[in-house]
C-alpha cells in the first residue's frame, strides 16, 4: 500500500524488538469478543490511485458545477473569482500539513499570518480586534450570542427576521439545549429591512440584537439606529456578514456601533465547495477580548527579543479552563483564514472596494435586466450584490424549471423558508465579478419563457 | 535498533547556539532563515495584486446613505510580493512533509496529494450548497457513500455527518442525548468524564448544558470501573469515554462500562479522536458505544492546514439515531439519494433535534476523506491500525530505559506511548525534552497532557513513519532522555535552531496584542 512505509521484513524486526510474536500481541486489551478476525465485511479492498480518481471523477461529473452555468445563487455562500495564487500558496506543505501551532517557535509562519488575519478582519469589519476563526458563519453566530450573554449577564437575544434561516435555526437549536430565550421575528416581504421591529422587541432582560448586513433578502438595515437603540437598554449589537465583499462598499458594522462583528468568510479566497469548510469570523470591542471564543495570536518576544507571536489568553480556552471555558471549539479554519487573508492581501483596500463597486455594478445589470420581463418586481430599496424579486408564480417551481434548462437562477424563498407560503413568490438572486452579460441575458431569456410557460 | 546510535547523527551540539549563529546579518536574515515583516509593514491600500473590470454604473440611490467614507485600511500587495511573503512565512513552520510530527492524540500522518486533487475537481469545489438537487447528485453520494463507511466501520445504525470538527461532533453527540432523554421525559443533567479526557469533552458537556462530574484514573492508566459505577445517580445522562484514552491506552471494561451505563438509564458517547489505533481491528458499535464522532483530519489524513479545517461526523447507535440534526442524506430504496432539510423532516426524521450548520458540513472534507478510504480499503484500514500501534510500541520499547513509562509494566500501548519526566535532574522537565527536539529537527510531542500524568510525554508516531524515520526520532529521544538526566543546561535554552527562541507568552497574555496597530518592527 502506496501510503504505508513499513516492509514485512522491518514489521518482523520490530516485533522483535518490543518483545511480541505477533501484531495481535499488542491488542491483547482488546477482549476476545470485540476483536474483528480480518477486514471489515461488505467493503472493498484497496484500489490505485488511478481507479480511485476515475471513481471519484465520475461522481463529480454528476454535479452541474457552477462555472458551467449561468450562475446567480448567493444567500449566504458566494461565488467569486480566486486568484491562481491563492490555491497555490494554500497547498505548501508547510501550511497543509502543519498542526495548530502550539509549538510557535517552529509555528511563526501560521502564527504570523494569523496576527495578520486577525488585523485584517478587524480592520474590515472596523472593530478593534477579531480571533483566529470559527467553523463558519452561522457557529460563529451563535458564539456571539453565548457570549454577549457572558458580557451582559442576561439570556434573550432578538434575531431579525432578516437574519439567514439556517443561522437563525442553528440559534434556536442550541438556545434550546442551553436554556437562552430566542425571539426570532418572521422573514417580510418589504422594500426595507425590519429594523423597527427589532429595535421594539428589545427590553430589559435582552442581550443582543443580531442583524445581518445586508440581511438575508439583500437589504441593508440601519445599523446605527438599530446600535443606539440596544445601547439604550443595555444589550449589544451582532452584526452578522454573510458576504464580506460587501464591506468593500458598505461602512464597516464596528464603525457604526456594532459591539460584536460575526461573518461567514467563505467569499474571499475559500470557494463554494457545497457548504464547507468555510469560515467563521469574529471581531469585538477590545473590552470583551476574554469573554471571546476560539483561538487568538498575540504579539510577544523570544529570548533574543526579537518579534515572535503565539497563541495567547489561552486561558480562556478548553484545554485549560475544560468545563468552564468560553467555547468547546478546539480545532478551527486555520488554512481557510490563511486562503482568506492571501485572497485579502492581494486585493488591498482599494482592490476591495473595487471588486465590491464591479459586483454591485453587476448586480444593477442583472436586476435592471430581469425586471424587464413582465411581471417581474423589485423587492428591495437597496442592494449590494444579490436582491430579492417578486414573481407572478412560484419561485420554487420556476428555480427547479430553471436548472432543467441549464441555469442556476437564484434560490427561492420557498426552499430557504418552508412553512412560509406568504414568501413563495420571492426569487433571491445574486450577481458577482464572476456573471457577464451574456450570463444575464441567458438567465432573463429563460426565465421570461419560464414564466410564460407557468401562466399557460 | 539501526545503525544510528544515540550519540546522534546530526553534529554535537554546542554550548547555547550563538557561536553557530556566527556573525550578524545585516539584512538581519541568515541564509536560508529568512525573516519576514507583516504585509502591513510591506504594503498598502493603493496596492493590488488582481486585475479587476472597472464598474460601469454609479450606486444605485437606495444604497447611497449606507456608503463607506473611504476604503478599507487593508495593506496590498503585487502576485509577486505575494507569493514571496507566504513563501518566506511557510518557512517558518515545521510541517509533517518535512519530519515525524508525533503529537499525542493528533495523529498527524501523511496526508495524500491525490485527495487534494481529488477536492478540487470543479464537481466538488465549484458547486454551491443551495443549488437544484438534481444538480448535486454527485455530491449527495459522495456523503452518503462516505457514511456507509463510517458507519459499517464503526458497526453503528447511522451517521450525522454535519458537524465542523470534533468538539463540535462530541456536541452533537451530546445533543442527540439531551434530544433522546427529552423524548423519554427525563431531565438528566449530569454527564461522567474521566479525569484523563480531552479537554474538550468537559467544555462540550456544558456547552451542551450539562454539570460535569470527574471520575478518576486506576494506577494503570484506565477508567475506574467501580468508581464510575457509584457515580451512576439517576441524574446521570451518560458518560464520556475516550477509547483508546489518552494514556495510549485500550480500555478493556469498554463493555462492562456501557453496560452499567445503559442500566442504568444514561447513554455511552465515545472521544473517537483515537480511532486510528482501532480502525479495522475493532468496531466501537460492537462495545456499547451509543455516539462517536470521528476526526477525518485525523484517522482519514484530510490535513490539519495550521489549525483546521476538521471534520467530525458523529457514529449513532438506534437508540440515537432518530435524533440527528438536520440536513441529513438518504438513500431510497431504488439506490437514489436525496436530501432531507427542515421541510421535509417528516420523511423520517421528525425527530431531528435541529440543525447545527448553515450548509451540509464539510463536503471539502469528505471527498478527500473518501479518497483516502477508497484508497486503503477495508484491508489497508486494518494494516493502518496495526502499523500504528507496531511504531508506538517500538517507540515505547526503545525507549523505556531512559524514560519513565508509567504504564508500561501493564503491558502493550495503543497507538501512543506516553512517558512522563520522572528521573530528570532537578530543575529539567518535559519541555526542555521538547524544545530539545525542535533543536534535533523534529516537532515536539504532546507535552502536560494528559493530565493524569506529571510531566506527561505523549509520542504519537501514526503509520506513515518508516522504519528508518522512527530510529532518526529515537535515537535523538535518547540523546535528549540522558541530556535531562544528566543536568545539561544547554537544554534549558533550546531551541537554539528554530526561527525563534523560546517565546514570552507570559507578555503575551498580559499585555495582548492581536492586531497590528502600527508600531515599529521589533527586529
Amino acid at each position: 500500500m502506496r501510503y504505508l512505509p513499513l516492509t514485512p521484513q522491518e514489521r518482523a524486526d520490530m516485533l522483535g524488538v518490543i518483545g511480541a510474536a505477533s501484531v495481535d500481541d499488542l491488542f491483547v486489551d482488546v477482549p476476545e469478543a470485540a476483536r474483528l478476525a480480518g477486514p471489515v465485511a461488505g467493503l472493498p479492498s484497496h484500489a490505485s490511485e488511478m481507479a480511485v480518481e476515475r471513481h471519484m471523477s465520475a461522481l463529480a461529473a454528476r454535479n452541474l458545477s457552477a462555472g458551467t452555468a449561468p450562475f446567480f445563487i448567493g444567500a449566504g455562500a458566494y461565488r467569486h473569482h480566486v486568484p491562481a495564487t491563492v490555491d497555490h500558496l494554500i497547498q505548501r506543505g508547510e501550511f497543509l500539513t502543519a498542526y495548530t501551532p502550539y509549538q510557535p517557535e517552529i509555528a511563526q509562519g501560521t502564527l504570523q499570518v494569523l496576527f495578520e488575519f486577525q488585523t485584517q478582519v478587524a480592520r474590515l469589519f472596523g472593530t478593534d480586534v477579531a480571533n483566529a476563526s470559527m467553523y463558519d458563519g452561522s457557529t460563529a453566530c451563535w458564539e456571539a450570542i453565548l457570549m454577549a450573554g457572558r458580557v451582559t449577564r442576561r439570556s434573550r437575544a432578538v434575531l431579525s427576521g432578516g437574519l439567514h434561516p439556517h443561522y437563525a435555526e442553528v440559534v434556536r437549536t442550541l438556545a434550546r439545549f442551553t436554556g437562552d430565550a430566542i425571539t426570532s421575528l418572521d422573514a417580510q416581504l418589504t422594500a426595507a429591512p425590519d429594523d423597527a421591529a427589532v429595535i421594539a422587541a428589545i427590553d430589559a432582560e435582552t442581550a443582543c440584537v443580531v442583524v445581518q448586513y445586508p440581511d438575508v433578502l439583500g437589504r441593508i438595515p440601519d445599523l446605527a439606529r438599530i446600535s443606539a437603540a440596544a445601547q439604550a437598554a443595555g444589550a449589544l449589537l451582532i452584526c452578522v456578514v454573510t458576504e464580506p465583499v460587501a464591506l468593500g462598499m458598505i461602512e464597516a458594522p464596528g464603525h457604526l456601533g456594532a459591539d460584536i462583528v460575526v461573518g461567514e468568510g467563505q467569499s474571499l479566497g475559500v470557494g463554494l465547495q457545497f457548504g464547507g469548510p468555510y469560515l467563521g469570523l469574529l471581531g469585538c470591542r477590545e473590552k470583551f477580548v476574554r469573554q471571546m471564543p476560539g483561538r487568538l495570536c498575540g504579539q510577544t518576544v523570544d529570548a533574543d527579543g526579537k518579534r515572535g507571536f503565539v497563541l495567547t489568553l489561552s486561558t480562556r480556552e478548553q484545554h485549560i479552563r475544560r468545563e468552564k471555558a468560553t467555547s468547546n471549539i478546539c480545532t478551527n479554519s486555520g488554512l481557510c483564514a490563511l486562503a482568506f487573508s492571501i485572497h485579502l492581501t492581494l486585493l488591498g483596500g482599494e482592490g476591495m472596494a473595487q471588486l465590491a463597486a464591479v459586483n454591485h455594478a453587476r448586480a444593477q445589470a442583472m436586476v435592471d435586466r430581469l425586471t424587464a420581463i413582465p411581471g417581474v418586481t423589485l423587492l428591495n430599496d437597496a442592494y449590494f450584490n444579490e436582491a430579492t424579486l417578486l414573481l407572478p408564480a412560484d419561485a420554487r417551481e420556476v428555480v427547479r424549471k430553471l436548472a432543467e434548462r441549464g441555469v442556476l437562477g437564484g434560490v427561492s424563498l420557498g426552499r430557504l423558508f418552508p412553512g412560509h407560503p406568504e414568501l413563495a413568490s420571492g426569487l433571491l438572486v445574486t450577481a458577482t465579478e464572476t456573471v457577464t452579460d451574456e450570463d444575464i441575458e441567458v438567465f432573463a431569456r429563460e426565465l421570461a419563457q419560464v414564466l410564460e410557460g407557468v401562466a399557460a | 535498533m539501526s545503525g544510528l546510535n544515540a550519540a546522534g547523527w546530526r553534529p554535537a551540539m554546542n554550548d547555547g547556539g550563538e557561536a553557530a549563529a556566527g556573525p550578524a546579518t545585516a539584512s538581519g536574515d541568515r541564509g536560508l532563515m529568512l525573516e519576514e515583516p507583516l504585509i502591513f509593514e510591506l504594503g498598502t491600500p493603493a496596492k493590488c495584486g488582481v486585475d479587476l473590470d472597472a464598474a460601469d454604473r454609479a450606486p444605485v440611490q437606495g444604497l447611497s446613505r449606507f456608503l463607506r467614507k473611504e476604503a478599507p485600511a487593508l495593506a496590498g500587495l503585487t502576485e509577486p510580493e505575494t507569493v514571496r511573503h507566504y513563501t518566506r512565512l511557510s518557512r517558518q513552520n515545521y510541517a509533517i512533509d518535512l519530519g515525524p510530527f508525533p503529537l499525542g492524540s493528533c495523529t498527524m500522518k501523511h496526508n495524500p496529494r491525490l485527495n487534494e486533487k481529488m477536492a478540487r475537481l470543479p464537481g466538488f469545489a465549484d458547486v454551491h450548497p443551495l443549488q437544484p438537487q438534481s444538480t448535486v447528485t454527485g455530491a449527495l453520494e459522495v456523503i452518503e457513500q462516505l457514511a456507509d463507511w463510517l458507519i459499517r466501520l464503526t458497526g453503528m445504525a447511522s451517521v450525522a455527518m454535519s458537524p465542523k470538527a470534533g468538539a463540535h461532533g462530541e456536541l452533537c453527540g451530546l445533543l442527540c442525548i439531551r434530544a433522546a432523554l427529552d423524548a423519554r421525559g427525563e431531565a438528566r443533567d449530569v454527564v461522567l468524564v474521566p479525569e484523563s479526557a480531552h479537554g474538550t469533552n468537559p467544555a462540550t458537556a456544558a456547552f451542551a448544558g450539562f454539570k460535569v462530574r470527574s471520575i478518576p484514573a486506576t494506577a494503570t492508566g484506565r477508567v475506574d470501573l467501580d468508581a464510575l459505577k457509584a457515580a451512576l445517580t439517576p441524574d446521570v445522562a451518560g458518560v464520556m469515554i475516550t477509547n483508546p484514552n489518552t494514556c495510549g491506552l485500550f480500555e478493556p471494561d469498554m463493555k462492562a462500562i456501557a453496560d452499567a451505563v445503559h442500566a442504568a438509564g444514561g447513554y455511552v458517547y465515545c472521544d473517537g479522536a483515537n480511532f486510528n489505533a482501532i480502525v479495522g481491528k475493532v468496531r466501537p458499535g460492537d462495545l456499547g458505544v451509543d455516539a462517536m464522532h470521528i476526526n477525518l483530519h485525523k484517522t482519514f489524513s484530510t490535513p490539519h492546514g495550521g489549525g483546521g479545517p476538521g471534520a467530525g461526523p458523529v457514529v449513532l447507535s438506534e437508540a440515537l439515531a432518530p435524533f440527528a440534526p438536520l440536513p441529513f442524506v438518504t438513500r431510497d430504496v431504488d439506490g437514489t439519494v436525496h436530501l432531507v432539510e427542515e421541510e421535509n423532516r417528516g420523511d423520517g426524521h421528525d425527530q431531528a433535534f435541529g440543525r447545527m450548520v448553515a450548509f451540509h458540513g464539510q463536503m471539502g472534507m469528505f471527498t478527500r476523506a473518501l479518497t483516502y478510504i477508497l484508497s486503503h480499503g477495508a484491508d489497508g484500514l486494518r494494516q493502518v491500525a496495526e502499523d500504528a500501534v507496531l511504531n508506538a510500541n517500538y517507540v515505547l520499547r526503545a525507549c523505556e530505559d531512559v524514560l519513565t513509562a508509567p504504564f508500561a509494566a501493564s503491558g502493550p500501548c495503543m497507538h501512543e506511548a506516553l512517558f512522563s519526566d520522572a528521573g530528570m535532574a532537578e530543575g529539567f522537565s518535559t519541555l526542555d525534552v521538547a524544545k530539545g527536539l525542535i533543536d534535533e529537527g523534529f516537532h515536539p510531542m504532546t507535552v502536560y497532557f494528559p493530565l493524569v500524568v506529571r510531566g506527561a510525554m505523549l509520542i504519537e508516531p501514526t503509520e506513515t513513519e518508516s522504519k528508518a524515520g522512527l530510529d532518526r526520532f529515537i535515537a535523538s529521544l535518547r540523546s535528549l532522555a540522558q541530556r535531562a538526566q544528566a543536568g545539561d543546561d544547554t537544554l534549558h535554552s533550546a531551541p537554539h535552531f528554530a526561527p525563534r527562541r523560546r517565546l514570552d507568552e507570559t507578555l503575551a497574555a498580559r499585555k495582548p496584542v492581536l492586531v497590528w496597530k502600527g508600531d515599529a518592527p521589533a527586529s
